[in-house]
């Protein structure tokens, strides 16, 4: 196998960028998400007004497929609707199954699709899910 | 350094199989020589028969291998009586066993349990749930920063009234040993006995119950180059005496009425249906195998290859070794960190050059939050293991960080 087509520029950009790890001021959904076997541990926190979330951070710690999967994630539905992002968890979770090809999901997840090489990689789609699994768990929850 | 000689690699037909593979998680499951695999051949094809069966010859012949075991165990661990050894599933089983049948039964409640911070999960979560259901009190022995347990911490945690220890000898996450002699020691004062997690320690150190006085000792076959399914639930005659039996079935019972039952005697009345008379065999073979090579011969291999990895990993500056590097406390695994690096990401780039490590938590979630690790990276060794491996390890660990977009 070929490393670079995992550890890529943007992945590891993404898994050393620091803008979406923080705390939320303002938070209506908060979810926790992890992978006994591997140790990714992130939670996940929006902020959604009007059906939009407006606002998306996350804390926690992984493997740097898990952190940077999350970083996209984050960046790709802050601004969308609720079920604009659920559209793309969706999208996403058929990418990395290999039921839909990365051309075809280049509109909904654009450079989200270079993730789409973990689907050889049995050992890493449980980190590259993670983040995804846990944003339809978080909009299916909302805090209070 | 002096190199080593693969005197006993070549047992190995996995690494026939695998010629390019380095396989360095031997603290999970270890390969198994032909020795061992022709045992249960030759059983499985020529020999295969239920035990303390039928009066015919293939059956008695079955059953005198099973027993032989026994006795092999019995003389590898030190007991003093046959009926000492029980034949369980694995460590899990063992443990299972003894804090269902024994603590579960013996334990009332506010009675205290004591396990340290070291504990694989299946050392501890049986007893916490025990402990939560009986309402008992369960307290844990603590680490210093080297990851070992301080004659203090003994003093103050195994006090009067404290009526279980239980103790892994050797931590299958970060490779430290425990002061286990004193823990004994100091049990057997307060009045307490004393369950040994011995997975880690019996494959790679020479073991006497009598003279250490373990109440009870558990290991599995597997970890000790036998199949996987088999293992040992070691105890005091008048201890196992006391224990309810935990599976209900055949071989365990002495007459059966429509409305009571008589139980066997020791051992089958804790041994109820077919056993793994397969994995018991290769147990047999296993300790023959290691009785051959003899227990100092493999445990000064692996510490010399300990020693090597750990000189060898101190010269990374990059490389977090955790716990203690005086290899007098340490078994033949080392446990580390590449410092900005998840462990995942460092097992699955030396996975990529054909290098089996462990990663992740270890079974051991409590310890790694007690010492604020999320996962380690780990290597553990065996008597096929040789320093090429260690070599080939070192070359990769150094690309590690360069795939991640660090430097060096
Ligand atoms: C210290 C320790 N205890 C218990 C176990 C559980 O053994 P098994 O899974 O064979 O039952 C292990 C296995 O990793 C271990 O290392
Ligand atoms: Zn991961």
């Amino acid at each position: 196998m070929d490393l670079s087509s995992v550890y890529t520029e943007i992945i590891m950009e993404h898994n050393q960028a620091k803008h979406n790890k923080h705390q939320l001021t303002a938070t209506t959904h908060k979810e926790r998400g992890h992978n006994p076997s591997c140790g990714d541990d992130i939670t996940l926190a929006l902020t959604v007004e009007d059906n939009i979330i407006i606002d998306a951070a996350y804390d926690g710690m992984g493997c740097a497929i898990s952190q940077a999967s999350t970083s996209m994630m984050i960046d790709l539905v802050k601004g969308k609707t609720v079920e604009e992002a659920r559209e793309k968890v969706s999208t996403f979770i058929r990418l990395i199954k290999g039921e839909v090809n990365p051309d075809d999901a280049l509109e909904a997840l654009e450079d989200v699709v270079v993730l789409s090489n973990i689907k050889n990689m049995p050992a890493r789609v449980k980190c590259a899910v993670l983040a995804w699994h846990t944003l339809d768990e978080a909009l299916n929850n909302p805090s209070e | 350094m002096e190199t080593t000689k693969d005197t006993y690699r070549g047992d190995f037909p996995f690494f026939t199989n695998n010629p390019d593979l380095v396989y360095l998680d031997s603290a999970a499951t270890t390969q198994k020589p032909t020795q061992v695999l022709e045992a249960t051949l030759t059983y499985n094809g020529a020999q295969h028969a239920n035990i303390h069966r039928g009066a015919y010859e293939l059956s008695i012949e079955a059953t005198n291998k099973f027993d032989a075991v026994r006795s092999k165990v019995k003389a590898f661990i030190g007991a003093s009586l046959e009926e000492e050894i029980i034949f369980t599933s694995g460590t899990t089983e063992s443990i299972n066993m003894i804090v269902s049948s024994y603590a579960g039964l013996h334990l009332e409640e506010g009675d205290e349990i004591v396990l340290s911070i070291l504990e694989h999960h299946s050392n501890l979560v049986p007893w916490q749930q025990l402990a939560i259901a009986r309402k008992l009190k369960l307290s844990y022995m603590y680490i210093n920063d080297l990851g070992i347990i301080e004659p203090d911490e003994i003093e103050v945690k195994i006090h009067d009234g404290v009526k279980i220890v239980a103790i892994t000898m050797m931590s299958n996450a970060i490779g430290v040993k425990t002061p286990i002699e004193a823990i004994i020691k100091r049990t057997h004062q307060v009045g307490g006995i004393v369950v040994v997690d011995g997975a880690q320690a019996v494959p790679h150190q020479a073991i006497d119950v009598v003279s250490m006085d373990m109440d009870f000792l558990v290991f599995s076959g597997h970890k000790m180059m036998a199949s996987t399914g088999v293992g040992v639930l070691y105890g005091k005659k008048a201890l196992l005496e006391t224990m309810a039996p935990y599976r209900y079935g055949g071989d365990m019972i002495e007459y059966v009425e429509e409305q009571v039952t008589t139980f066997a005697k020791l051992p089958s009345r804790l041994e109820a249906g077919t056993p793994n008379i397969e994995g018991v065999i290769s147990l047999g073979a296993a300790i023959d195998y290691i009785n051959h090579i003899g227990m100092d011969t493999i445990h000064n291999h692996e510490m010399m290859l300990t020693q090597y990895a750990l000189l060898k990993l101190s010269e990374l500056d990059y490389v977090n070794i955790i716990g203690t590097t005086d290899i007098q406390f340490k078994g033949p695994v080392i446990s580390f960190n590449i410092r900005d690096v998840h462990s995942h990401d460092t097992a699955f780039i030396l996975d990529n050059a054909h290098i089996a490590i462990r990663s992740g938590h270890h079974c051991a979630q409590p310890l790694m939050h007690y010492m604020k690790v999320p996962s380690t990276a780990r290597i553990s060794f065996y008597i096929y293991n040789n320093t090429e491996d260690v070599d080939q390890l070192i070359t990769h660990l150094k690309e590690v960080r360069r795939w991640l977009g660090y430097g060096s």
